[in-house]
């Protein structure tokens, strides 16, 4: 599904991926953690195309197509969603148009006939029920005066619509209560179907309670120092990280 | 960013085409001996030729205004043609079958086809070319409910006791530089008239196209709409790609009686000029609506063409509890210049006015909203609300606010807010990452920006203009 080859990328003039080596095969749920500033957020953004993150070196391989020779929409098309951590307002266009016009844009790109807007509307309406949003929520600007955890639960609902192949869930926890982490978690496990891949960047162990990963990887200063199974994580909630510059002035 | 948004705005310009049509030009030059000519061509009745001729000697006293926020060289006024028609229109056809069929082509081209049976339904349509009305839809059912919608060259002969009552007195011919120039030399325009009590039974549109070299366009806009009626009517514009500029400056005239309502919806996409801002047309219009008590009148623009615009549609609110409301998208890229706005001036008791204004600046463009908020000393109560959002794609545009307020009397209410915003890095990258290319997601951002304004036109036309700032936004993504 993505296999990640030695990847060094910077912001501007900081290098903050210096090697990272990651496989991800269909159906794994893989678990990034790691202290702020470890490269977590950079990790998506690279791998998405986000200006002004640039790939120094290394290659990442999705579907047998090099991700880095593509546009941000191309890589989106081919499969690749990222939830956002910090989702942005887009005053006046709805929900409901926006996801229109991203549902079919992506079926464009498939060679598929445009949904219609019967159909559209009951894809919608599930995609609602699963997050637990009310349905004029649809009606509403894209994210535009919503709370924290609704901009949250509006990813994942973004993500049950859009049924990419492999969804990387940047911090979809933070700023979530218990019932809101759950719902999140609940649209997340709905999504598992032994072929879909995730990644799940979380600093804590919290949301993989809920989200049970099948590898825990631990990113530190741009590079994966430490991986293992979900034992892993709850190591990492017992000890936190201090234990990564332990190891760095030992 | 903004390598990708620049590429999605190098806009194609799709009503840019010539038509090959023979037409009657005069030399170009104006004088007293053109207009008479011009009068004598439109076989006009004496005391319009001295209308015109009044309008005239008013403008030679004038000067040109340049306290807009706007820049272009001097228009040398005796290098420009002041009529132009097809000739195959000399001999006035009868019917849509004696019109010449390029010229019905070229409206088919810009998609407002005229024969009645594929027009959309329940639209008249008005289709002005260079400076004649070719034909004019519908006549008969309208005449039915008793509304008068003819090209106001006809209007003068058939109903002069009408024109002679209202033309010249919400824009009096003196009543700036521009409107004097229309006042004696318009060629021709709409004209409407809505009985008492009449809710006039269809749409009404007028589309103007000029077509010719070197001419300017001064069409004449009158609309009467008797005690307790009511109309909606749009005109459109468009205009060739040519490499010199053309002057376009019209009068348009809203009469609300009481009780009367008058939707006047503008869609305007004269030809912008190139990326450089060689070309495209000079947009200076005088529009202007008068309201009697409990009458209601409501400009809906959306701008999108023009290389400089200087339009400020009013309202007049004379009548107690009279109603004026002015929705404005005014879109500018490349090198064009907008200075646009609205006159809300409250003079009777209660009167409310409503502006919104959107204003999107791209490319190296300029675009400016110029309003004044007038509360007369009789203007008990009044209130105003205007909100003047302005949205910048880029860091090379410009967005500009000159509100002006005056207030009379203490128990009058202003409001004004005020805001600017950009197209951000942070939104093109959500929108392209859900599978939108940079193009679709502008377009849908400004989109979102203007939706308080596109609802407000007719729905037929807020379609029209969605698409019409899409196209505008169109480009090659490289």
């Amino acid at each position: 599904m993505l296999s990640i080859k030695d990847l060094h990328a910077r912001v501007e003039d900081t290098t903050i991926l210096k090697g990272l080596n990651l496989d991800i095969k269909p159906g794994e749920v893989h678990a990034i953690m790691g202290p702020n500033g470890a490269g977590k957020s950079t990790l998506g953004y690279v791998l998405s195309g986000r200006e002004g993150y640039d790939v120094e070196s290394g290659s990442a391989d999705f579907d047998g197509k090099d991700l880095f020779d593509m546009e941000v929409e191309e890589r989106a098309q081919a499969g690749l969603f990222l939830a956002f951590q910090y989702p942005v307002e887009i005053p006046g266009v709805s929900n409901m148009e926006f996801m229109k016009e991203s549902v079919n844009a992506m079926r464009e790109a498939r060679g598929e006939a445009a949904l219609s807007s019967a159909e559209f509307l009951k894809k919608a309406k599930e995609a609602c029920k699963q997050v637990e949003l009310p349905l004029d929520f649809l009606k509403r600007g894209v994210n535009e005066g919503f709370s924290g955890g609704e901009k949250k639960r509006n990813e994942i609902m973004q993500m049950i619509m859009l049924e990419p192949k492999l969804a990387i869930l940047d911090e979809s926890d933070s700023g979530l209560d218990v019932d809101a982490l759950q719902v999140v978690a609940k649209g997340v496990n709905s999504q598992r179907d032994g072929k879909r891949s995730f990644i799940v960047v979380t600093h804590y162990q919290r949301l993989l309670d809920y989200i049970e990963p099948d590898y825990v990887h631990i990113l530190s200063k741009g590079k994966i120092v430490k991986s293992g199974g979900p034992e892993l994580a709850k190591e990492v909630e017992a000890s936190g990280y201090a234990w990564l510059k332990e190891g760095e002035s030992a | 960013m903004s390598e990708q948004i620049d590429q999605a705005l190098k806009r194609k310009y799709d009503a840019g085409f010539v038509s090959e049509i023979e037409s009657e030009t005069f030399p170009p030059g104006l004088d007293e001996d053109v207009i008479r000519r011009l009068s004598a061509m439109k076989d006009e009745p004496e005391w319009m030729t001295e209308w015109r001729l009044q309008a005239y000697r008013k403008w030679l006293k004038m000067e040109e205004p340049d306290w807009a926020h706007v820049d272009y060289p001097k228009v040398d006024y005796q290098s420009i043609s002041y009529y132009s028609a097809p000739k195959s229109m000399k001999d006035k056809p009868k019917s849509l079958d004696e019109v010449d069929p390029e010229l019905l082509r070229t409206y088919e081209k810009l998609g407002i086809p005229l024969h009645e049976q594929e027009m959309l339904a329940g639209v008249a349509v008005d289709a002005v070319f260079d400076s004649v009305s070719v034909v004019t839809t519908f006549r008969e059912k309208l005449e039915e409910a008793g509304v008068i919608f003819c090209p106001i060259s006809e209007a003068i002969k058939k109903y002069p006791e009408l024109v002679k009552k209202y033309l010249g007195t919400v824009v009096p011919k003196g009543d700036n530089y521009f409107a004097a120039l229309n006042s004696a030399v318009f060629t021709d325009g709409s004209f409407v008239y809505i009985p008492k009590g009449v809710r006039c039974p269809m749409e009404l549109s007028t589309y103007f196209r000029i077509n010719e070299q070197n001419t300017g366009q001064f069409e004449r806009t009158l609309i009467v709409a008797e005690e307790g009626s009511y109309v909606s009517y749009l005109e459109g514009c468009t205009a060739p790609q040519r490499d010199e500029n053309q002057l376009h400056a019209a009068v348009v005239e809203l009469v609300a009686l009481d009780d009367a309502e008058i939707k006047y919806s503008t869609v305007q996409n004269w030809y912008p000029g190139d990326e450089d801002g060689k070309g495209g047309i000079y947009n200076f219009v005088t529009k202007r609506g008068l309201c009697e008590k409990n009458a209601k009148i409501s400009w809906t623009q959306v701008e999108t063409g023009s290389a400089v615009t200087w339009k400020y549609p009013s309202c007049i609110l004379k009548g107690d509890n009279s109603v004026g409301e002015f929705y404005s998208v005014a879109l500018t890229r490349g090198k064009q210049q907008a200075d646009t706005g609205t006159k809300m001036i409250h003079l009777g008791k209660n009167t409310k006015s409503t502006i919104i204004s959107k204003g999107i600046s791209a490319g190296r463009s300029n675009n400016a909203y110029r309003g004044l908020v007038r509360m007369g000393p009789g203007a008990e109560g009044a209130r105003n609300f205007t909100e003047c959002d302005s949205l910048l794609i880029g860091d090379q545009c410009g967005a500009h606010t000159f509100p002006y307020i005056e207030s009379s009397n203490p128990t009058a209410i202003v409001e004004h807010e005020a805001t600017t915003s950009k197209v951000s890095d942070d939104q093109l990258f959500l929108c392209q990452q859900r599978g939108l290319d940079p193009e679709k997601a502008v377009s849908m951002i400004v989109n979102g920006f203007c939706k308080e304004v596109f609802r407000e036109l007719p729905m037929e036309f807020a379609v029209e203009a969605g698409k019409l700032l899409e196209i505008s936004l169109e480009g090659s993504v490289g």
